[in-house]
């Protein structure tokens, strides 16, 4: 079934006006999130990954940056042309986010319960203090914290990393949110305690029914939390489309190429395939496809031009001139054999 | 079967707690708490565990870089806590050390050329022409070009700079290197690039590798064995397809299922690991995992389980296995 698109984003353009020049760390790109699922952002380190639910939220730090383009869409209204006042009533009520490292995002001189009671009441103007203590139990005790009234008494630095997650994710969720955008929440975090983050979102997402936007640059946690996934890469979508999809039939050889450079678990690969060269810096490629310093089947034309994303099936969209339609198939084989 | 490369036995490493302005001493982080291991020549042993649980530690003691409080490092079968001088300053040529971060690493200031050239400076190893010709030779050997000599660290993306930082840890034609996290700061694509080049360095020059890492799919990837420390303890030592097809210790089965699989059909038992990590300055008594660990019997908060062959090439210090490993397959 398909569902109700939450947020579209269209033709969003957010630049940096740097003293190198203007760099357009997110240049043009369209995606949305439908109600009540899972969407994973992927992308190598300054793909614009952060730079884009910056943008959602209004939070591009500026100057240097500025949304320079395009329409953010919640419900069919357009955030990018909301004023700052009009984005404060937004974020947490409509749009909640987390971030990688809870400690940045926590005030080191006030209690966990003092906070937590504090982003009740900004969006809850009448409620008695005491209304929203309970309040703040009631989360605490909906992502799993212990002893919830003892630890509104404590300060952050009392906490452990997973538990200050879980007072972000409880921070967050307050007012039911219907967007949760996590930024590389488990980043930080060991493998054990990211299992129980991720699980926990999982849970709070099927449970309360909020759409998350996963920001990650690991390609497990998109395969074990995500339905659908945006592969990033230098500013722009590359490839879009459902997770099964995505991992079985990538089409963008940028993709293809990611997923195989990842050492399994599970099985002793020889060789890890690898990716030649670098990540560009956004706006460093003017011409031509971005990926063309790096593919293995760039051509003439991925020199001159740009590719668009093109519809390669019902729900799959790659940014390649190669299956564009009017051009050979990438066959499977030939990446592993081309090595 | 030839004799290990390097042994370590019943290394200990306690940072003092001190408070207060006389830094009176207050108990201590049990860092590395009786730790032993060997390495052959020629393999690579992978060391795995969360934050905190002494990977670093062990790597620095090895190096020399920190002092064991207890415990000896036996390199070609002589103990680097006794060695004179001279011999220590050979066998500081021998083992060479890759770190997580090569830009906090490399000096800023100093043009490429030079970072490379100083180990040698260091240990008084050819004339300037020599050196000259090894940096040139190294460049190219780690994938980068001579004229990147005259450059500066910042010139470099993090894949680059992390050749360079294998690039210096060869000048000295090392024996062993223990590569503390070399891939964590990387890109996917650009870590499978470093990850190669590393296996093939290794096969190129016959090195030996301590390889610690908190990802255990790359360390799976690179080791021919594994350890798996949990605060400050071996927990785990086996061969690696042993440990990842059939891990025995309670906190390995939780590690290892807890790590995300790139296969979205991949559906398997999670292990799901309660609470946190507890503090290495007041570990729990008995077995350290005890507080977490879904099979815990009485005896294992009193007892410390101590690391046992339970069955060739595979061995784990948990009480569950006093009585041997039964294989029941
Ligand atoms: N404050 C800033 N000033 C100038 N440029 C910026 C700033 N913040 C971001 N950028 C640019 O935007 C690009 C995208 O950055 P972004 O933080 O979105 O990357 P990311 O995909 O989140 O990467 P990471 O995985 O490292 O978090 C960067 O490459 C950088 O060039
Ligand atoms: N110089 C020091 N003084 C006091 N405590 C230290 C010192 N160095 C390390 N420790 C402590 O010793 C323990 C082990 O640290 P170590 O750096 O070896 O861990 P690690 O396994 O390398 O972790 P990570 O994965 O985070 O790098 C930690 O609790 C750490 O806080
Ligand atoms: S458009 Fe050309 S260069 Fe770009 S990914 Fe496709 S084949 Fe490669
Ligand atoms: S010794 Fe006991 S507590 Fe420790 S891992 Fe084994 S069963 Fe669990
Ligand atoms: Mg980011
Ligand atoms: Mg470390």
């Amino acid at each position: 079934m398909e569902r109700k698109e939450l947020l579209q984003v269209k033709g969003l353009e957010t630049t940096f006006f740097t003293e190198d020049g203007a760099i357009p760390a997110v240049d043009n790109i369209d995606f949305s999130l439908r109600e009540g699922e899972i969407l994973g952002i992927v992308g190598e380190s300054g793909c614009g990954k952060s730079v884009t639910s910056l943008s959602i939220m209004g939070l591009v730090p500026s100057p240097p940056g500025k949304v320079t383009n395009g329409e953010i869409l919640l419900e069919g209204t357009d955030l990018a042309k909301f004023s700052d006042k009009e984005m404060r009533k937004i974020r947490g009520k409509e749009v909640a986010m987390i971030f990688q490292e809870p400690m940045t995002s926590l005030n080191p001189l006030f209690t966990i319960g003092n906070q937590l009671t504090e982003a009740i009441l900004i969006h809850n103007k009448k409620w008695s203090k005491k209304k929203a203590e309970e309040r703040a139990i009631e989360m605490m005790k909906l992502v799993g914290l212990p002893r919830s009234e003892e630890l509104l008494k404590e300060y952050p630095h009392q906490l452990s990393g997973g538990m200050r997650q879980r007072v972000m994710i409880a921070m967050a969720l307050v007012c039911d949110p219907k967007i949760l955008i996590a930024d590389e929440p488990t980043t930080a975090l060991d493998v054990t305690i990211q299992a129980q983050i991720l699980q926990l979102m999982r849970d709070l997402n099927k449970r309360l029914n909020t759409a998350v936007m996963l920001i990650t640059h690991d390609l497990g946690v998109v395969a074990e939390t995500c339905e659908r996934v945006v592969v990033m890469y230098s500013g722009q979508i590359v490839e879009e489309g459902p997770v099964d999809l995505i991992f079985k039939d990538p089409q963008h050889p940028y993709t293809k190429g990611l997923i195989q450079s990842v050492p399994d678990m599970r099985f002793k690969k020889d060789r890890l395939y690898s990716i030649r060269g670098n990540v560009p810096k956004p706006g460093s490629i003017k011409q031509g496809c971005r990926f063309a310093a790096r593919c293995e089947w760039a051509h003439e034309r991925c020199l001159q031009e740009n590719p668009t994303l093109y519809q390669t099936g019902e729900h799959h969209k790659t940014r390649c001139f190669l299956v564009s339609g009017k051009e050979a198939h990438i066959d499977d084989r030939a990446i592993v054999e081309s090595k | 079967m030839t004799e290990p490369l390097l042994k370590v036995n019943n290394l200990k490493k306690y940072f003092p707690i001190r408070k207060g302005i006389l830094g009176k001493e207050q108990g201590n982080v049990k860092a590395v708490d009786d730790v032993s291991f060997y390495v052959y020549e020629g393999e690579t042993l992978g060391i795995v565990g969360e934050s905190g649980c002494g990977k670093s530690t062990t790597g620095r003691m090895i190096m020399k870089l920190l002092d064991p409080t207890e415990g000896s490092i036996e390199f070609e079968g002589k103990d680097l806590t006794k060695l004179s001088n001279a011999e220590m300053r050979k066998a500081r040529r021998e083992i060479q050390m890759v770190f997580q971060d090569p830009f906090a690493s490399l000096n800023p200031r100093h043009t490429i050329g030079k970072i490379l050239e100083e180990p040698l400076i260091v240990h008084g190893l050819g004339n300037a022409k020599e050196r000259k010709k090894k940096v040139l030779e190294l460049l190219e050997i780690v994938g980068l070009s001579s004229y990147h000599a005259n450059r500066y660290p910042h010139q470099f993306s993090g894949g680059q700079r992390q050749r360079i930082g294998i690039a210096r840890a060869l000048m000295t034609n090392p024996k062993l290197i223990i590569a503390d996290e070399p891939v964590s700061a990387l890109d996917v694509s650009i870590q499978a690039q470093v990850l190669n080049l590393m296996q093939d360095l290794q096969k190129d020059l016959k090195l030996t590798y301590i390889f610690i890492a908190h990802d255990l799919g790359v360390v799976r990837h690179i080791s021919d064995r594994v350890g798996v420390m949990y605060l400050g303890k071996m927990v785990e030592l086996a061969e690696s397809e042993k440990l990842y097809a059939n891990p025995l210790h309670p906190y390995a089965k939780g590690l290892l299922s807890a790590v995300p699989v790139p296969d979205p059909d991949f559906k398997r038992e999670h292990v799901l690991l309660s609470g946190d990590i507890p503090s290495p300055s007041n570990p729990p008594k008995g077995c350290t995992f005890h507080t977490r660990c879904p099979f815990k019997m009485e005896q294992c908060t009193a007892v410390v389980p101590i690391l046992i062959e339970v069955e060739e090439g595979h061995s784990v210090a948990c009480h569950l296995y006093d009585e041997g490993y039964v294989n029941d397959k």
